[in-house]
């Protein structure tokens, strides 16, 4: 399964405000953990969105609107797209990153949707906890 | 609020991140996988028990490590491990507990533990049914049930699989070390070799499969990454990641509408992952920096040489088929100078393609190999001599068992039989 990790703006990014040596030190020892267990597939930084556009879609109208804009909570800063077997090792991999911004911040995980390779499909939900009865299962059977 | 089931599933995400670094470090102070994983095991019991009320700590790893370690030395102390001098095992604990910075000691340590317990798995002494089962297991993370279920063997196999192979390395008294210098090419591509049959296993699997099945593409994928990060200067490693980052690209692409295989020509490049792509590419200059190209690395260079195409039309024929010349070089095989005839044949015209084919034939090395006459087939057809052409076809859709296989190719014949009559009716 994919997920994309969504780091949350806010004033401190939308400054463009770059990263204290120790943040940058640490994230990147965080970033070469995630690429030494082969999770990793991407990761970037995102630029303030005072250098960025949006564009709007109304019917067969769209219209362009250059940054920066205001509500900085509906903004993202960077992201990571990792690989993992389930939404709660994305999780306890995403808490082990370092505060990404130099306030209070918030990370988002999102799945990637896979596309329907085969007939009928296993939900994520579904596929999760199959997971987890699998290994519950294991799991007693190693207490003797 | 935090539930015991949140915290249970917590703790085997925890499990799934650190067992394999758990047990490699277990590994190197009892010297014995089977006792390194029940001491792994151990500790995960007493997680599952502790960690509902405590919450999952900080640092999941190290308790867990320090955990096992406390059982180790009950162990020692109650004479109960057997395989090494109960002083030495006591000798490693202790050393381990004197490390100056424990947290970054135990990063390089486990680092080259993990290399080698990768190189244990996947020992000359054990089959290769059974280095797959371990390494799955203790390198995986997968249970018992998840690798039956993966390979569509009973769950009884399996385990039975994992026990002989533990009994197989603690009698061969295996060794806990990366190989010499001098074995080291060997070695590794045994552990390749694992890798890599997985990564196919996975991608055999068909519509309607077991979803653990197509899954064991990403967990070779994850191992050979691994790999890639604890033995960087091994070309072939990164060459295996190239080879199978660029394959899984075309995952999506595949199989049709009705669950039918599509050949790589005629799939739909829009679903080629390119994410996966520049991977493959990243990891392919990772092994060209290496040196000479290895056989994986080669055939990692001709799926980035599709891979580069937009089209089918596009594709570098002529440096495909240099690539599997130079493949033909270094490891032989008569499949690896079929795939070269159809490159050349599509770089340099159908008859140049041919002298190679009718060179394998008289080999006779592929005769019961459906994809010969088959090949040959194709080519006559291009060159018109359609009556052989038709003849051909015929006999490659009797070599094949596969159903769908032998339809496609009787109707080629059919159509080339319609294709000889047009022509003997012309009026030259």
């Amino acid at each position: 399964m994919r997920f994309m990790v969504m780091v949350k703006s806010n004033a401190a990014t939308e400054a463009g405000e770059l990263p204290s040596t120790e943040l940058l030190a640490a994230m990147g020892k965080f970033n070469e953990e995630l690429v030494k267990a082969g999770v990793m597939l991407a990761g970037e930084g995102l630029q303030p969105s005072s250098r960025g556009a949006r564009i709007k879609f109304s019917g067969g109208k769209r219209t362009v609107v250059d940054g920066p804009f205001a509500e900085s909570k509906e903004l993202i800063a960077g992201f990571w797209i990792i690989q993992v077997k389930s939404k709660q090792e994305a999780i306890e991999w995403m808490k082990r990153c370092p505060n990404p911004t130099g306030e209070d911040s918030e990370l988002e995980i999102r799945q990637v949707f896979e596309a329907d390779d085969f007939g009928e499909n296993l939900t994520p939900e579904l596929r999760e906890a199959e997971q987890r009865i699998a290994v519950e299962s294991a799991r007693n059977a190693a207490k003797r | 609020m935090v539930t015991s089931n949140d915290t249970h599933r917590a703790i085997e995400a925890v499990w799934r991140i650190e067992s394999a670094k758990l047990i490699a470090g277990l590994t190197r102070i009892v010297r014995d996988v089977g006792q390194a994983e029940d001491l792994a095991q151990d500790a995960l019991v007493a997680a599952l028990e502790r960690w509902p009320e405590t919450g999952v700590p900080d640092n999941p790893g190290a308790w867990l490590m320090a955990t096992a370690k406390h059982r180790a030395i009950d162990l020692v102390r109650k004479n109960a491990l057997h395989e090494r001098k109960q002083d030495e095992i006591a000798r490693e604990l202790d050393d381990d507990d004197r490390r100056p910075d424990i947290h970054a000691a135990l990063d390089d340590q486990f680092g080259d533990d993990l290399l080698r317990l990768i190189f244990m798995t996947c020992h000359p002494s054990l089959s290769t049914e059974s280095r797959v089962a371990l390494t799955l297991r203790l390198l995986g993370g997968l249970t018992t049930t998840e690798i039956a279920r993966a390979f569509l063997l009973p769950e009884a196999t399996i385990a039975q699989r994992i026990v002989r192979a533990k009994r197989t390395l603690a009698e061969h008294r295996v060794e806990f070390e990366v190989p010499r210098r001098e074995e080291l090419a060997g070695r590794l591509a045994s552990v390749l070799g694992v890798i890599y049959l997985v990564f196919n296993e996975g991608y055999s699997a068909t519509a309607g499969d077991d979803w653990l099945r197509p899954a064991l593409c990403e967990d070779a994928l994850r191992l050979g990454r691994v790999l890639a990060e604890l033995a960087p200067g091994e070309g072939e490693v990164h060459g295996l990641v190239a080879l199978m980052e660029i394959q899984a690209s075309r995952f999506r692409a595949r199989v049709g509408p009705g669950g039918e295989p599509v050949l790589l020509l005629d799939q739909d490049r829009a679903r080629w992952d390119q994410l996966l792509i520049r991977r493959g590419f990243a990891a392919l200059e990772r092994a060209e920096r290496q040196g000479p190209l290895g056989p994986y690395a080669l055939q990692g260079s001709i799926a980035a040489c599709h891979a580069r195409a937009r089209t089918g039309d596009e594709t570098d024929w002529a440096r495909i088929a240099e690539l599997y010349g130079e493949l033909h070089r270094i490891a032989p095989s008569p499949i690896v100078e079929l795939n070269r005839a159809v490159a050349v044949a599509m770089a340099f015209g159908p008859a140049a393609g041919l002298e190679l084919v009718e060179h394998l034939v008289r080999d006779g090395s592929l005769d019961e190999y459906h994809l010969l006459p088959s090949v040959r087939a194709d080519l006559l057809a291009k060159l018109e001599r359609f009556d052989e052409a038709a003849a051909e076809f015929e006999r490659a859709a009797s070599l094949t068992q596969n159903a769908r296989e032998q339809a496609l190719l009787r109707e080629r014949a059919a159509s080339s039989s319609r294709q000889a009559t047009a022509r003997g009716s012309r009026v030259d």
